[in-house]
C-alpha cells in the first residue's frame, strides 16, 4: 500500500567542518524523529565517513536514514549522491578522496568530527573537505550512477555553488536524477521562481548544519516504504511513487 | 584588435576554433560565475576565465563572443572542444592569472585601453 512519508534528504553531521559539534548520529536522529521525519540522508561535504553511525542509531530507533555525500565538483557546483547501502558510499568516497587535495585548518574552516552510534569521538578527519573535487560534474554523475546511486544537484536556487549560478544554466545532457530546492523556496513555486528546472524531478531539503534546522524542508514522497528504492521510483514518478509536496 | 593578433602577441595557446581568429575583440571580461557572464560580459568580447565545463560556449554564443581564454593553467573538457569547434568560438589558454592577461590586454588596448 502506498501512503506518504516526510523525506529530509541532505543534513550534515559534525564531520562538515561547518557542521554543528551537537550534530552527532545520536542527535540527528533524535531530532529527525522529534520533527516526525520517516527517511533523512546523511551528506556531508565530500564525505560519507559519518553515514555509517547515524544509520545504525537510526535502525535502533526507527528512523530509516541513508548515506550520501555533498560533493563539490571542480566547477564549484554541489550535487549530492544518494545511495542504499553504507559499501556504496565508502566506494564513492574513495573516488572523492582521489580527487581532493589540501589539509583542513580547523582553526580557519571548522573541526571535521568522526563519531560512532554512541556519540564518542573516534577521530578528525584530517583532509580539506570543505575545498573542490578535481572532478567535473559529469565524472560525478557517472560515478554515482555506476555504483548504483542518485545525482541530485543542490540548492539550484543558491548564489553559492548552486549549478545555476555557477554554470549559467543545468546542462541539458547532465543526467541528474532530480533537483534541489533550498528552504527558502516552497516546494510548490519551485518552477514557476526558477524556470530553468524544466521538467528534471525537484525536492526541498533542511540542508541542516544545526540540530534545530532537521526538518526545517522536507519533502512529501508518495511511496511503500522509506528506501532508497521507493525514493528513487518517487523521483522518476514510476509505479504510482511520486513526489507530492 | 583581431583575436590573431592577440593569440600572436601574447603567445596564447589555442586548444579550439583556431579556424575563427579574425574577429574583432570588443572590449574583455573576467568571470567564473557563468551567470555572472551571461548577464554582464559586453557582447562581442574577449572572456577569461577558469571554468571548462563545456556551458562556456553557449555562454560565449550568447554574448556573440570574440573569444574564451581559459587562464591558470586550466584545459577546456573534451566536450567543450568539439563543442567550440561546432559554434566556431576559440577556446584559448594562458597559463598565467587572469589578472596579469587582462592587464596585458588592456595595455594593448582591448576595451578602450591606451593602445600601445
Amino acid at each position: 500500500m502506498l501512503k506518504e512519508f516526510k523525506a529530509d534528504l541532505h543534513i550534515h553531521t559534525c564531520l562538515s567542518p561547518c557542521g554543528d559539534w551537537d550534530m552527532s548520529p545520536r542527535g540527528i536522529v533524535q531530532r529527525g524523529l522529534e520533527a516526525g521525519l520517516d527517511l533523512i540522508a546523511v551528506c556531508d561535504h565530500n564525505s560519507g565517513e559519518n553515514a555509517g553511525a547515524v544509520m545504525r542509531e537510526g535502525r535502533r530507533r526507527g528512523l530509516a536514514a541513508l548515506p550520501g555525500m555533498e560533493i563539490c565538483s571542480r566547477e564549484e557546483v554541489h550535487i549530492l549522491a544518494l545511495f542504499e547501502t553504507l559499501e556504496q558510499v565508502l566506494a564513492m568516497q574513495e573516488f572523492v578522496y582521489a580527487g581532493l587535495a589540501g589539509k583542513n585548518q580547523p582553526e580557519v574552516f571548522g573541526y571535521q568530527i568522526v563519531a560512532n552510534e554512541e556519540n564518542e569521538v573516534l577521530g578528525e578527519n584530517p583532509r580539506l573537505l570543505i575545498s573542490a573535487t578535481c572532478y567535473s560534474l559529469a565524472d560525478i554523475v557517472r560515478h554515482t550512477h555506476a555504483w548504483g546511486g542518485l545525482s541530485v544537484s543542490c540548492h539550484v536556487d543558491r548564489p553559492a555553488n548552486g549549478i545555476i549560478n555557477q554554470l549559467g544554466f543545468i546542462p541539458p545532457d547532465l543526467e541528474l536524477d532530480g533537483v534541489e530546492v533550498s528552504y527558502r523556496i516552497p516546494l510548490g513555486r519551485a518552477r514557476e521562481t526558477l524556470p530553468a528546472i524544466g521538467a528534471l524531478p525537484c525536492i526541498t531539503s533542511s540542508d541542516a548544519h544545526y540540530l534545530e534546522d532537521i526538518g526545517r524542508a522536507y519533502c512529501v514522497l508518495h511511496m511503500a516504504a522509506p528506501t532508497f528504492d521507493e525514493l528513487s521510483l518517487a523521483l522518476k514518478g514510476q509505479q504510482g511513487r511520486r513526489i507530492v509536496s | 584588435m583581431k583575436v590573431k593578433e592577440l593569440v600572436e602577441r601574447f603567445n596564447l595557446k589555442i586548444a579550439a576554433g583556431g579556424q575563427h581568429l579574425e574577429r574583432e575583440a570588443n572590449g574583455g571580461y573576467c568571470g567564473d560565475l557563468l551567470s555572472d557572464v551571461m548577464a554582464n560580459a559586453p557582447i562581442g568580447c574577449i572572456w577569461l576565465t577558469v571554468q571548462g565545463h563545456p556551458n562556456i560556449v553557449a555562454v560565449a554564443v550568447l554574448r556573440e563572443m570574440a573569444a574564451v581564454v581559459l587562464t591558470g593553467h586550466r584545459a577546456p573538457d573534451p566536450e567543450t572542444v568539439s563543442k567550440a569547434e561546432q559554434e566556431r568560438i576559440p577556446i584559448l589558454e594562458w597559463p598565467g592569472s587572469a589578472f596579469e592577461l587582462a592587464g596585458r590586454l588592456y595595455t594593448a588596448g582591448v576595451g578602450g585601453g591606451p593602445a600601445t
